[in-house]
Formats: structure tokens, C-alpha cells, sequence
């Protein structure tokens, strides 16, 4: 059954974002991500006024149980790359150039696509719209702007490799596994723009002895996400 | 420690007892050997695990010996390129010894993770009969041919996802190397969209474009979820054809890696 619990919830703006930063400090180590946070510059409070939502608030949004709450979960991390490559777009950072706008437009068309995909898949079970929040990426700056899509892409990937085997319907399956590729491209590509040629699209710090990208639970993927996101999102039964 | 007769011991009580024992002696595994001292001995010893626990289910061996054919022919196509004087120009090495690198270790975990049921590795013939005569003497024509295999390497394991449902952890490997595949293929396009001149040929697949045509038949799907995705978002179809990558059968692949295996 998709269980779906609302509860309209407030906390103070500097808790949550303490909280924030610890727990994505804690899953970044656990997952071995780390290094992927080294290149985001943190700008605090530079986007505020964007946020259509009251700062610091936010609803408890639960993705639900079973496939539809895999599918919920995708649907989510799929509305935050979406809301984050639309302020990329719509605030551009410094000295972008003609060829990287290319490319970051049409990673947020994807997104996008993806996003509206879930919902309309999903229809009446399909969790809310959340409120994203990046007041911690400095979008004016290149840096800051790319490591936070290395960090996005990376997520995604992992996270899309994790759900798969909570999915029972083989349709789901092949679903995720169409646009999990298409993440993993975004990686390559947004990391092989911090550091052109190199190695680092598929680099040792994100890519094991194996030669195997991440696979990482939902609740640990949840918690890294949390602090971009105003809502608390909770999703102890997806899959389940 | 006979860890495996325990873990046989459960099976034959919970059939999903061994896909929660074998991720927690990974977990297990991994926090002990956490030191890159250890590192080297790592695929090893994961991939053991694997095949003690999972190399029994006929079905698996079948996607993981497929899986192998593919890894082999990556693995000998990039030890090849590398080797081969004056064909990766200096500025692109990083790249290729990269990829060249997961290859190889896809190759070693899955000879692991197979034991004896390990396909032997075939023969090899790059030039494809004749149509990629000079693929180690033209960096074009290598990096041509690295795209295709990339990105054929992404729609095999995507259309056996379905075949490893029933086998959860041998699944997540699975799709834990084809997203590797993806970001390989990303890069290895834009090299050849730059090479060949075709500014078409991005990081991902915009309708079925691509170096080697017969490989992209498909790609340009717009029905997702029994849906037509045509004008979802007011985006283009380029963009939604972009936006999902498509599977290709068994039986595709390999009729288009048919011609790269002399036996």
C-alpha cells in the first residue's frame, strides 16, 4: 500500500542546517563520496529570496511503500536535479561559455523530462512538488555550480543503482535502468568539465577496485540529499 | 571459517537468506580490509564471495558468461589501443588508460565471480572483418570503434536487468558496471563527435545518432511506459529521446559483436 502522511512541520532555519551539513558530512564519508564535496564552495544565504516557501519551513512528504515508493524516491531526486538545473539556466555563473551552457540545458531538459515522466506515471500517488533548497550553492560561481552537479549526478547514479532490486515489476526495472545510464553520462560529462581529459569521469574516487560505480540504500541517499531540500522526506518503506 | 556452508545451510530455510548474509560479509569484508594496502587483493576476494554464493543460478551464469564475451572484447580492444604506438595522441591517454583500467577489472571479477563455469576468452578480430582495417593505426577509426563498443556494452547489461530480477545482488553488480559503461560511452562520443566533426554526437543519445549506425537502431524510441512522450514538458524530441537510454536483446548484440570474435 503507498502510504501517504503530510504533516506540516517547522523547525528553526540554523538547526536544520546544521543537521543538514553533519548528515551529509556522515554519508559522504560512509559512501566514500567525500572528495566529490571537495570542489562545492559553500555560500551561505545567496538564494534566498528565490524561494517562494517561508525559509525553514517545509511539509513531511513520505514516498510511500513498493515500487511506487521507488518510484516516488526517483521522482524526488529527480525534481531536485530538475529545480537545480533550471536556476543553473536561469542564473548562469560567471564567464560561462556558449559550450557549457549547451550541455547544462540539455542536462536540465532530461531532468525535467524524468521529473514529469514520474508524475505522470505515478498520477494520484505521486508525492507533492518539494521545495528545493540550494541556499548553499553560490550559482554565480563556476565551481560551486559544477561540483554541486558532480554531486547530483553521482547521487542519482548511486541512487538508481541501490534501487533497483527493491523493484519488483520488471517494467520498473528496465525504466530505471533507461535513465540511470543518462545519469551516469551527466557524471562523465559534468566531471570531464571540472577537469577536461583527465580520468575523473569515471575516477578512482567515485569508481571501486571492481571497476564499479556506487550502489547506495535510499535512506542513506535521503539523508545526503536532505539539506537541499525543505521538506523532510522520509522513506523507511520504499521497496518494502 | 566455512562461512559458505552456513550460508548454504540458510538458503536452504530462506532463499533470501543469502542475499542478506553476502551483503553483510561484504560490509564486513570491506571495513577490514578498508586500508589501500589491501586494495589489490579486494576484487579477489569480492568476487569469491559472489560466486560461492550466487554462481549456482543457471540463469545468472548465462547474463554473467554473456557479460564476460562483452568484457573480454573491451578488455583486449583497449589493452591493444594502449599498447599500439603513436595512435592515442598524449592529451586523450588519461582517458583511455581509464576505461582501458575498468575493462580489465571487469573482466578479473567476473572470471571470479564465475570460478569454473568461466567462459574461456575468445579470439579476436578488431578490424571487424575488413570495415575497421586501420582501428590501430587511426585514432578516428579507434575512437569510433570505443564508442560503439561503450555504448553497446550499455544496452547489453541494460536488456538483462530484467533477466537478474530474481537475483538482487548479482542485479546491483550489474547495473554498477553498466553505469560505468555510460560514463565511459559519454566520453568516448564526444571524443568521436569532435574527431569525426559531427557536433550531433554528444554525451548522449540525441534520436539514434552515432558512429556506427546499426548499433543506435532503437535508440530513438519515444514511447516510455506504454506512454508517447512526444511533446511531455513542451521539450523537443531530440531531448526526450536523449532523456532515456534503450536496451538491445542478446540476440542483437551479438550479431553486431558477431563479426568481433573469430571464435
Amino acid at each position: 500500500m503507498n502510504k501517504h502522511t503530510e504533516t506540516k512541520k517547522t523547525s528553526g532555519k540554523g538547526e536544520g542546517e546544521i543537521t543538514s551539513v553533519v548528515n551529509r558530512r556522515l554519508f559522504l564519508r560512509s559512501a566514500g563520496l567525500a572528495t566529490s564535496l571537495g570542489t562545492i564552495v559553500i555560500a551561505a544565504g545567496c538564494n534566498d529570496d528565490d524561494d517562494p516557501m517561508i525559509p525553514g519551513s517545509g511539509d513531511t512528504v513520505d514516498l510511500g511503500s513498493g515500487d511506487v515508493g521507488v518510484l516516488n524516491y526517483a521522482y524526488a531526486l529527480e525534481q531536485l536535479e530538475a529545480a537545480f538545473y533550471t536556476q543553473v539556466i536561469a542564473t548562469p555563473y560567471t564567464g560561462i561559455t556558449d559550450a557549457e551552457k549547451t550541455i547544462l540545458t540539455d542536462i536540465r531538459d532530461h531532468e525535467i523530462i524524468h521529473r514529469d515522466f514520474f508524475k505522470a506515471a505515478l498520477g494520484d500517488k505521486a508525492i507533492k512538488g518539494l521545495t528545493p533548497n540550494f541556499a548553499a550553492i553560490d550559482f554565480t560561481k563556476k565551481d560551486a555550480v559544477l561540483g554541486a552537479a558532480k554531486l547530483f549526478e553521482d547521487t542519482g547514479v548511486a541512487a538508481y543503482n541501490g534501487a533497483g532490486k527493491l523493484l519488483k515489476d520488471p517494467n520498473y526495472l528496465l525504466l530505471a535502468g533507461k535513465i540511470v545510464s543518462v545519469e551516469a553520462r551527466h557524471a562523465a560529462v559534468i566531471r570531464d568539465l571540472i577537469n577536461p581529459k583527465s580520468a575523473d569521469f569515471a575516477g578512482d574516487d567515485i569508481i571501486d577496485a571492481n571497476g564499479m560505480d556506487k550502489a547506495v540504500a535510499p535512506a542513506d541517499i535521503l539523508s545526503a540529499v536532505k539539506g537541499y531540500v525543505k521538506d523532510t522526506i522520509t522513506g523507511a518503506n520504499v521497496g518494502k | 571459517m566455512d562461512i559458505f556452508k552456513i550460508i548454504d545451510k540458510f538458503q536452504q530455510i530462506d532463499g533470501d537468506a543469502v542475499g542478506r548474509l553476502e551483503y553483510a560479509t561484504r560490509r564486513h569484508f570491506m571495513n577490514r580490509v578498508g586500508s589501500k594496502l589491501a586494495s589489490a587483493a579486494i576484487p579477489t576476494a569480492f568476487a569469491a564471495i559472489v560466486n560461492k554464493a550466487y554462481a549456482q543460478s543457471a540463469k545468472a551464469v548465462d547474463v554473467l558468461n554473456y557479460a564476460l564475451t562483452l568484457e573480454y572484447l573491451e578488455d583486449e580492444f583497449y589493452k591493444a589501443g594502449n599498447a599500439a604506438a603513436n595512435l592515442i595522441p598524449a592529451s586523450d591517454k588519461a582517458i583511455f588508460t581509464q576505461i582501458g583500467k575498468h575493462e580489465t577489472q571487469h573482466v578479473a571479477f567476473l572470471v571470479k565471480a564465475l570460478g569454473t563455469k568461466a567462459i574461456a576468452k575468445p579470439t579476436f578480430d578488431f578490424q571487424y572483418g575488413g570495415a575497421f582495417g586501420d582501428v590501430f593505426t587511426n585514432y578516428k577509426t579507434f575512437v569510433t570503434v570505443s564508442s560503439a563498443l561503450e555504448d553497446t556494452g550499455v544496452r547489453a547489461y541494460k536488456g538483462q536487468a530484467g533477466e537478474l530480477i530474481t537475483d538482487p545482488q548479482i542485479l546491483e553488480y550489474a547495473l554498477q558496471v553498466h553505469s560505468v559503461e555510460a560514463r565511459h560511452a559519454a566520453v568516448a562520443r564526444r571524443l568521436a563527435g569532435t574527431l569525426l566533426g559531427n557536433p550531433a554526437m554528444k554525451g548522449w543519445i540525441t534520436g539514434k545518432e552515432g558512429a556506427v549506425a546499426a548499433i543506435y537502431a532503437g535508440e530513438e524510441n519515444m514511447m516510455q511506459g506504454g506512454k508517447d512522450l512526444k511533446g511531455l514538458a513542451s521539450k523537443s524530441d531530440a531531448a526526450i529521446t536523449e532523456a532515456f537510454d534503450e536496451p538491445l536483446s542478446k540476440e542483437a548484440v551479438l550479431a553486431i559483436a558477431g563479426p568481433f570474435i573469430k571464435k
